[in-house]
């Protein structure tokens, strides 16, 4: 910014919505951001084409009132994420601004606000010692933001190997503070403070390499958990039909999942679904910490009416976030909700920019943008042997409910976990829609991790859950045979076969969200569950007629179900147990 | 129209297509107000001196000298309490013969409310049907349209919703309504005795259709200066959407944009979304809630248009004609109220969620049913036991012409369970079943 007089500037030569084109008057990049001034109001843009001394830039506000000659200043820098202590917590929007900080009841046009605080102590460590040899990355000192030691690193953008020459004392500092000095490779003295800043659409390269996922990250989510693993510093998606319940998944995951930081990017969906955060995660306990759930959460909130082309921004800026906390060795689980929007946004600027329209008017470079976003995530080891993971969870919205689209097909190409939401299934209300024949996770084929199940949870669950699978595959396929052949065109043990694979559904896959037991599973009792689903897949029963066997199952459902919605191993838990015990002997072949 | 000293006039139209026109123009603002020969305009494009007008009429008839003033500011409309009661046009003229409003004037379509200054919505919205109390519970700050085929009665039902929602102010936004039923509204408001809570904006068959662009942004301007600067509930009636989003084709094709799927503009679900989401519930006690219509062609979902909607709003409720009953119903399964566990079992019994969920879960068993009696299976006792239940649950719940309190609908549902099944069968949790189960 201080360099702002020497910096290129232009004049509004052209307006079509929020596509501007500006006639510039020096060296421009790609990328690069600037802010175009109506009347005093700062508007802020972002150049996404360049043809001779025009420069076309996509505006993140509304462009409202603009005018041809409207002078614009660049700023010689790409869209950059501001990064320091202070992040924990926030809500942002898609450009960073704290949302907090804003005045009034309406977001005004060309309000940018500070997203940390430039006064504020925060009570410093020194981790480095002078003469220690660090890179980017490499840590300085940590202090404790909201309990979580957030380390200060060496800024990402440095390039090569840095002296440090000195580290300040323990004590309490601000961000704006030196509190390191550096000495590069041909002997300058460099100052560091806490912030840095980084370029949101490029990835942060700062560790040493990125094996492939072997660790279970566990989400208390059943279907996921057992069923379709994801891993930690794994990549998964989730697309579904509106209304069948992926955001109330993503919510589940937020709140549940074993990670030491959620970022949750809301992208173009509604502004109620993040007031929900706001208004729960203060008040929520995350069960691992005893803290509240907020104090581990960063929002950022560009909902469907904040305008299209921040909404771009917004999951890069979500990733960098992510990114920087990796980098401090810590366990990052990103979601955003939802990526089609913002495919949509690249939609809408593609076709103002008239170019060669792909499928279904998506930009030809669809594919490509997400694959590369979808990269960033991932397990790391740091230089320093730490590890570090983002783990990243994206809903798709298929247009018209069907997977065969841009976005779907795009994403199905880069993420390894895909958790199709069935509208069947949400029709009939059996929660979550996770449709578990269509729906798969690559990692539980990763031979590491098959060896991480045998050693942390059973020697036998790979084999576990495979039968499970099969129990729902036959269960399906019965079920076909008796809607074509009616109940008793075919032999009772159809019926069996049936209701077999109904537990395992009723069971395992359905949890009630909204349920303070239900809605949240450790693995420990995942593993509890399935085994004793198993033993009724085991057991021989004896049935008269077709007719016993579906008032016999529904029965055993329903305490089966009861014991979900106890505490475990509560009395209650063991009562419904004892119960179902003696329902079992009911009718059990011995 | 009176013409003041700072706006500018041209007279000369370089270009002429079925929606817009062109001249050259200096120092001219994007989204600026115009009247070209005497129609309104707004600039929707400007390239050097190039200035692009899209006129809501029409250009039928505008000559290449025609006169052209511009306004010097985006669309506005004029608020104050003076609204009440009133009907206006899709400018914000009255229409009803009545004077010219006095007021502030406010740009329409501004801008969003910062996240954090919302509140979470809490506040149930009953409205006697069962349909929509028990399964899908209204709060206010919603944000849900009524899906139905043209042949079905959602303006009335939507009338009825309004007049017996518990709203400080209803303001209807009406697109492409026919004169029937804009004289239908006109007739139960003017009979509700509630004139005076009641503003309507108004676009009919007979105007142009791209008028209706601006319906939706004048009615919720008004709604939010009752909502913000008065701190009241106000309910807002958008009806109906899918010629709204004709209309925005219209302009697209016109404008030779790059049509995506059933040739809507890729922009639709932006533009959409603008609407909807203004829909809010302030901390201070006002709130706007957004009950929409969106017709279907043919019951389909999939069209670009309720799929979009479906996406940004919070639920949508479906009307079906039960045939076994002759009644129209709100379809339990298709029918969603994506904000209804904020309210049902808190402010309403805590048996609420379960008995709801029960009886959708054995109305499908219902259906399950009919589909083997149809392909000629014989039914068993179950089968037979879930087909009577469907039809009572249909009669006595489904039916839109039910007027009960929830209380009420959770005894009947209660009283439904017990007369068909025994308690396993239903699956509610033993809790409740001791405490409601009815002792016979
Ligand atoms: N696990 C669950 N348990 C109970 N109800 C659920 C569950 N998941 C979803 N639902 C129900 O489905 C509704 C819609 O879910 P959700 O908002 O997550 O859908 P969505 O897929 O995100 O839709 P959209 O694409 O329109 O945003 C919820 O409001 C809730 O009523
Ligand atoms: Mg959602």
């Amino acid at each position: 910014m201080e360099k702002i007089n020497k910096m290129t500037k232009g004049k509004v030569a052209g307006i079509i919505a929020n596509l501007v084109f500006v006639e510039v008057d020096g060296p421009v990049q790609q990328n690069e951001i600037c802010y175009i001034d109506l009347e005093g109001t700062k508007l802020m843009a972002e150049i996404i084409k360049i043809v001779g001394t025009q420069a076309y830039v996509q505006v993140f506000e509304s462009t409202r009132g603009l005018r041809i000659n409207n002078t614009v200043d660049f700023t010689g820098h790409m869209l950059e994420i501001t990064l320091g202590p202070g992040i924990l917590s926030k809500n942002y929007d898609g450009l960073q601004n704290d949302l907090d900080k804003m005045d009034g009841v309406f977001l005004k046009r060309g309000e940018h606000t500070n997203p940390l605080e430039d006064d504020k102590k925060w009570e410093f460590k020194p981790i480095a010692k002078p003469g220690d040899v660090l890179e980017a990355g490499g840590w300085l000192g940590e202090v404790k933001e909201n309990w979580m030691p957030h380390k200060i690193m060496v800024p990402f953008k440095f390039e090569g190997k840095y002296t440090v020459k000195s580290v300040t004392d323990a004590g309490e500092y601000t961000i704006q503070d030196t509190i390191a000095v550096v000495t590069d490779e041909n002997g300058k003295d460099i100052n560091l403070t806490m912030i840095q800043k980084w370029p949101a659409k490029l990835a942060v390269k700062a560790y040493k390499e990125k094996p492939r996922p072997f660790k279970l990250l566990e989400t208390g989510v059943r279907v996921i958990d057992t069923l379709n693993p994801i891993a930690e510093g794994g990549t998964g998606f989730i697309p579904g039909p509106f209304g069948t319940g992926k955001t109330v998944l993503q919510h589940a995951l937020s709140k549940q999942a074993e990670a030491d930081m959620i970022i949750v990017a809301a992208c173009g969906e509604r502004a109620n679904e993040v007031v929900e955060i706001f208004a729960e995660f203060p008040e929520l306990d995350d069960p691992r910490t005893g803290r509240k759930l907020m104090e581990r959460t960063t929002i950022i909130a560009n909902t469907s009416n904040m305008p299209v082309a921040a909404r771009e921004a917004s999951v890069y800026t979500a990733m960098t976030l992510a990114e920087y906390y990796r980098a401090m060795g810590l366990k990052i689980l990103l979601l955003a909700d939802s990526t089609s929007r913002w495919a949509q946004a690249l939609r809408e600027m593609s076709n103002r920019m008239e170019e060669l329209p792909g499928q279904d008017a998506f930009p030809m470079d669809l594919p490509a943008i997400i694959s590369n976003f979808y990269s960033r995530a991932g397990f790391t080891y740091l230089n320093n042997g730490e590890s570090g993971s983002i783990t990243f969870i994206g809903t798709v919205s298929p247009a018209g409910g069907n997977l065969k689209e841009p976005v779907t097909e795009s994403t199905k190409k880069a993420a390894r976990c895909f958790y199709a939401l069935s509208q069947q299934r949400a029709d009939s209300k059996r929660y979550p829609a996770i449709d578990p024949l269509e729906s798969y996770s690559k990692y539980a084929e990763y031979p590491e991790l098959e060896e991480y199940f045998r050693e942390n949870i059973d020697p036998e669950w790979p084999e576990k859950i495979r039968l499970a699978r099969n129990i729902l595959i036959r269960s399906r396929e019965v079920s076909e045979q008796i809607n074509i052949l009616g109940d008793d065109g075919v032999p009772v043990e159809y019926h069996d076969r049936f209701w077999k694979g109904e537990v395992v559904d009723f069971v395992i896959l359905q949890q009630d969200a909204f349920d303070k037991t239900d809605c949240s599973t450790p693995l420990e009792r995942q593993k509890y569950m399935l085994n004793k689903v198993l033993d009724i897949y085991h057991t021989k029963f004896s049935f008269e007629s077709f007719e016993d066997v579906g008032s016999y199952f529904k029965r055993i459902i329903n305490q089966m179900k009861q014991m979900n919605y106890s505490e475990y191993e509560s009395d209650e838990f063991k009562n419904n147990e004892k119960e179902l015990n003696s329902l079992i002997e009911e009718r059990k072949i011995a | 129209m009176e013409t003041k000293a700072f706006q500018k006039i041209y007279t000369k139209i370089t270009q002429i297509t079925k929606a817009t026109c062109s001249l050259k123009a200096t120092g001219i603002g994007y989204e600026e107000m115009a009247f070209v020969h005497g129609r309104l305009a707004q600039v929707v494009k400007i390239i050097g001196d190039d200035v692009t007008l899209q006129i809501f009429e029409g250009t039928e008839g505008v000559p290449t000298n025609a006169e052209v003033i511009f306004l010097g500011r985006p669309p506005v409309l004029k608020v104050s309490d003076e609204l009440s009661g009133r009907y206006f046009n899709a400018y914000g003229d009255p229409i009803d013969g009545g004077p010219v409003i006095e007021g502030e004037e406010r740009q329409i379509g501004g801008p969003s409310v910062n996240p954090v200054r919302r509140k979470q919505p809490s506040e149930f919205i009953p409205t006697g049907i069962a349909g929509i109390d028990l399964n899908n519970a209204l709060v206010t700050g919603q944000k849900i349209p009524f899906f139905a085929d043209p042949d079905q009665p959602y303006n009335q039902v939507m009338a009825m919703v309004a007049l017996r929602a518990d709203a400080d102010k209803i303001i209807l936004g009406g697109m492409g309504l026919t004169n029937d039923d804009y004289l239908f509204y006109k007739n139960v408001f003017d009979n509700a005795g509630a004139l005076d809570r009641i503003i309507s904006f108004v676009n009919t068959t007979e105007n142009p259709p791209v008028e209706r662009l601006l319906v939706p942004d004048m009615a919720l301007t008004a709604a939010e200066y009752f909502a913000v600067d008065k701190n009241q509930k106000v309910l807002v009636l958008l009806t109906d959407m899918t010629l709204y989003a004709d209309a925005l084709s219209i302009v697209s094709n016109r404008m030779d944009q790059i049509p995506s799927k059933d040739s809507m503009p890729g922009s639709l679900y932006s533009d959409l979304a603008k609407i909807y989401e203004k829909a809010v519930q302030f901390p201070d006690g006002g709130s706007i809630t957004i009950i929409a219509v969106t017709t279907l062609s043919g019951g389909d979902i999939t069209h670009a248009i309720p799929d979009n909607t479906g996406y940004i709003t919070e639920g949508q409720l479906f009307l079906r004609k039960d045939t076994d009953i002759g009644k129209v119903v709100v379809d339990p399964f298709r029918s969603l109220s994506r904000l209804k566990q904020l309210v049902i079992g808190k402010k309403t019994r805590a048996d609420h969620p379960q008995v709801m969920n029960a009886a959708i879960r054995l109305y499908a068993d219902a259906a399950n049913a009919k589909t083997k009696q149809e392909n000629g299976f014989d039914l068993t006792d179950y089968d037979e036991r879930t087909l009577n239940f469907a039809k009572d649950y249909s009669d006595k719940l489904l039916a839109i012409d039910v007027n009960i309190e929830v209380d009420q609908m959770l005894e009947t549902g209660w009283n439904l369970f017990n007369k068909h099944f025994e308690p396993a069968e239903v699956g509610i949790k033993q809790e409740f079943v001791d405490e409601y189960w009815p002792k016979n």
